[in-house]
């Protein structure tokens, strides 16, 4: 692996750990480059919070080496927090500590806040800071989490699954005040699965599985590794498309077809398409929800493996 | 009526929901009382000690106060009156179990589902009132019928039963009315629990200074006084019964009332907010810890002070009591172990049970931590520039400096009390509250024992801590009542420390309890910063 630099806030490099007889990190990379946010994405159980609870010093890998901001996570786990804020997947509160109370003590222990960012960020994200911890729903909780970490002015933020229970609209306060960190510099690892969020709001995302990641790199570069959909009405029945390497899924209707094409193939399919004819023809990138359940339902790991070692190394 | 309607059905699950607590309860309450009629006989097995019992220890100001008046000489009134604090009990039972089965069920949104179906406005509060009300007449029934078959006299028993039970009554109607006032069921608890506290009080002044004493007239202020005033085994006063009727009648009128007139979820009283910032002392994990524990510590040092002034007050009828029956002189020297006076005995034993009662604490306080970390509080505190270690000190200062401050005020408590009963406060209060203080390297011991084991085991800390809490309060108590050998009452370290004041203070003890508490906390906290947190 690269020496840890403060180009890379997070380096992570062949992380195991296990939990009894259940291998929750199977030889993860993660690398996460200063200033960008990175989408970090998988279903439940895929090794996301194990990952950030092992780079939080929280849990100790068995093997494998992790690096943050220059620092071992473990050893080395005090002073990097002040460096960094938190914001769990289910933040609990405290029953008779009000939010406010909540974001300023969380605040103080990483190192101080600014009082001007908290009474912004209250506003925009519409909470009522004197509600004791137990009269919040789910929401408001996460809002409380959300807020004691982006009033701070840490340099890495660590969000795991920070938006669950969070509506449309406060989704999108929280996108807003992403993007205003990353204009300012921070770097953002953001675990999620809304996969809308993750496209919105991210430069470069690792997706992982069964603790293992499974491709890494931009939305474009992910794509290029996967298919473009195609749907042409031709002017005859298609003819040899089914025979070309890199076509899928195909469905022919007429003189209409539609198939997803392996993007790498996509000059091949058009010339044998426009020596038939084309009437008409339109071709849509893969989206991220298509890329990631490509990973996710067929359950052959090999298959998603094989696409993860091709990807930008 | 439609605002009933389902209340059957409501009943049947509640009833479902406590098929084992419920039943377990009515009869633990129901039959202590019935252990006492064997104890007594056994201790006091002729009339004439009986009768000197009664006129004695019985009407002792500290037994008045505790207990309630002693209306006869006979065995089922001393039964009677040694029972006081089980209509207390059974009140507590109640009143919990009512808001349990309302406001809790509110707060956590179950009984918005239940609403959304065929049920009236009224039904909820009807059932849990009907189900509790009937649970407190099952234990007045199981109490009434076993002591007539134990021999004692059909309408006093019945009406011994039915103090027990009106009790019950009076405080499931008061819960039914806090049940409607607040939000959530925790203020509703503390105000039903309140309301029970201010009934001991009063109940306690009216009755300190004996029969037909000037504030004797307080007790009809108190809900526990209507039920001593119907003098059980001392020429039954039936027509008492209209007075708590009435006070059920209203009360369970005024929650219907309020239910009525309220939104689900919603409470009369609005829910308290906090403030939007935090203030100055809240910056660090002490700062937290002290909002976490302060509550339950003022209520821990108000119970040491209480247990002071009744140990206290109960020393100077140690003498008379013993006066009475040499067997208990025996008793209390090997429980004591001392061959100094018989109260300077007494004291060794009771700042004892004090001390195993300060370890109890000791081990709340330390899992607090351990409870603090499963329920991912910790998580937050230390991805900040918090470390383990510090995390842990912030919850730990309370099982050494919390345990360190309810003993002393037990003791002060005691010692002052004594003091001023014998006119010697300068004497007794430094002599006791030593003997109280003495007990601390002990009951670190079994913080740090539960502090071991989160740090190394934690999955056992909590049945780990609480065992060898148990298994030094046994030792403790009964270990020699039983005369079990040496080498098992050496295993409670409570064994090891010298019985202050009738004994002398030897350092060794002292030192090497110590040390064992230095290097069992250290094994913890190495265990805490070497092993992985929990995770949810």
């Amino acid at each position: 692996m690269t020496a840890p630099t403060s180009d890379t806030p997070i380096s992570v490099s062949g992380l195991v750990k296990t939990f009894g007889r259940t291998r929750a990190l199977d030889g993860l990379d993660l690398t996460v480059r200063a200033g960008e946010v990175h989408g970090f994405l998988g279903p439940n159980g895929a090794g996301k919070s194990t990952t950030i609870r092992v780079l939080l010093g929280l849990l100790r890998a068995d093997a494998g080496t992790a690096r943050l901001l220059g620092g071992d996570p473990w050893k080395d786990a005090t002073a990097l927090h002040r460096r960094l804020a938190y914001v769990p997947g289910d933040v609990t509160l405290w029953p008779n500590l009000s939010g406010g109370e909540v974001i300023d003590l969380l605040g103080r222990m990483r190192g101080g806040l600014d009082p001007r960012r908290k009474a912004d960020l209250l506003e925009r994200f519409e909470l009522d800071p004197k509600k004791k911890g137990r009269a919040y729903s789910k929401g408001n909780r996460q809002k409380v989490g959300l807020v004691a970490a982006l009033a701070s002015d840490a340099e890495l933020l660590i969000l795991d699954e920070p938006t669950s229970g969070l509506d449309p609209l406060m989704e999108e306060v929280f996108q807003d005040c992403i993007r205003q960190e990353r204009q300012d510099g921070r770097t953002v690892l953001l675990s999620s699965h809304i996969l809308s969020e993750v496209e919105a709001l991210c430069d470069r995302m690792t997706i992982i599985r069964n603790g293992v990641a499974v491709e890494t790199g931009t939305l474009a570069d992910l794509r290029h590794l996967t298919r473009t959909s195609i749907d042409a009405e031709l002017a005859a029945p298609p003819n040899g498309l089914s025979a070309l390497p890199g076509v899928h899924d195909m469905r022919v209707d007429g003189n209409r077809v539609r198939c997803e094409v392996d993007t790498s193939r996509l000059d091949e399919v058009l010339r044998q398409l426009v020596s038939t004819g084309v009437r008409s023809l339109s071709s849509r990138p893969p989206t991220l929800e298509e890329l990631f359940l490509r990973h996710y339902k067929d359950e052959v790991p090999a298959g998603a493996a094989t696409a993860g070692e091709e990807s930008v190394r | 009526m439609t605002a009933l309607t389902g209340t059957g059905g409501l009943a049947r699950l509640i009833l479902r929901r406590d098929r084992f607590l419920m039943p377990v309860w009515a009869l633990f309450l129901g039959l202590m009382p019935l252990n006492f009629v064997a104890a007594t006989e056994e201790l006091y097995p002729t009339a004439a000690a009986q009768e000197n019992y009664a006129r004695t220890t019985g009407e002792s100001p500290t037994f008045l106060a505790l207990y309630g008046p002693m209306h006869d000489t006979s065995i089922a009134a001393i039964v009677a009156q040694r029972s006081g604090f089980i209509p207390v009990m059974v009140a507590l039972f109640c009143a919990l179990t009512v808001i349990r089965h309302t406001r809790t069920e509110e707060e956590a949104g179950r009984r918005e589902l239940l609403g959304a179906t065929v049920i009236g406005r009224g039904a909820g509060l009807a059932a849990a009132l009907l189900v509790t009300g009937g649970a407190a007449l099952a234990i007045g029934i199981v109490l009434a019928g076993g002591m007539t078959a134990m021999g004692m006299p059909a309408a006093g028993s019945i009406a011994f039963g039915l103090q027990l039970a009106l009790a019950g009554w009076v405080f499931t109607a008061v819960a039914g009315v806090a049940a409607q006032l607040t939000e959530g069921a925790g203020a509703a608890r503390g105000i039903a629990l309140t309301a029970l506290g201010g009934a001991f009080v009063v109940r306690m002044a009216a009755d300190a200074g004996g029969e037909g004493n000037g504030l004797s007239w307080l007790s009809w202020l108190s809900p526990l006084g209507w039920g001593t005033r119907l003098q059980a085994y001392g020429g039954e006063q039936w027509w008492v019964l209209a007075v708590p009727a009435a006070a059920v009648a209203l009360l369970v009128a005024a929650a219907a009332y309020l239910t009525a007139r309220r939104d689900v979820g919603a409470g009369i009283l609005p829910p308290s907010l906090g403030p939007a910032d935090a203030a100055p002392s809240l910056s660090g994990p002490f700062g937290l810890a002290w909002r976490l524990h302060s509550r339950g510590l003022y209520g821990w040092l108000a119970g040491f002070a209480a247990l002071g002034v009744v140990w206290g007050g109960v020393a100077g009828t140690v003498q008379d009591m013993v006066a009475d029956n040499p067997d208990l002189e025996e008793i209390f020297s090997r429980l004591g172990g001392g061959t100094g006076g018989i109260v300077d005995v007494y004291f060794g034993t009771v700042m004892g049970m004090m001390g195993v009662i300060a370890a109890g604490y000791a081990v709340s306080a330390t899992l607090r931590m351990r409870a603090e970390e499963t329920a991912q509080r910790a998580e937050p505190i230390l991805a900040t520039a918090v470390g383990r270690v510090r995390w842990a000190a912030s919850h730990l200062v309370f099982a050494l400096l919390g345990t360190a401050a309810v003993q002393a005020v037990g003791g002060l408590a005691t010692g002052l009390t004594h003091g001023l009963d014998t006119g010697d406060v300068g004497g007794q209060l430094p002599r006791v509250t030593a003997a109280a203080l003495a007990q601390l390297p002990a009951v670190w011991l079994i913080a740090a024992v539960t502090l071991a084991l989160a740090g190394l085991v934690p999955r056992f800390s909590a049945a780990g801590g609480w065992g060898a809490l148990a298994v030094a309060a046994v030792l403790t108590l009964f270990g020699a009542a039983f005369q079990a050998d040496q080498w098992l009452l050496d295993v409670s370290p409570f064994t090891h420390i010298p019985k202050l004041p009738a004994q002398d203070a030897e350092l060794a003890p002292f030192a090497w309890l110590t040390a064992l508490v230095l290097v069992l906390g250290a094994a913890g906290l190495a265990g805490l910063r070497r092993r992985d947190m929990a995770t949810g």
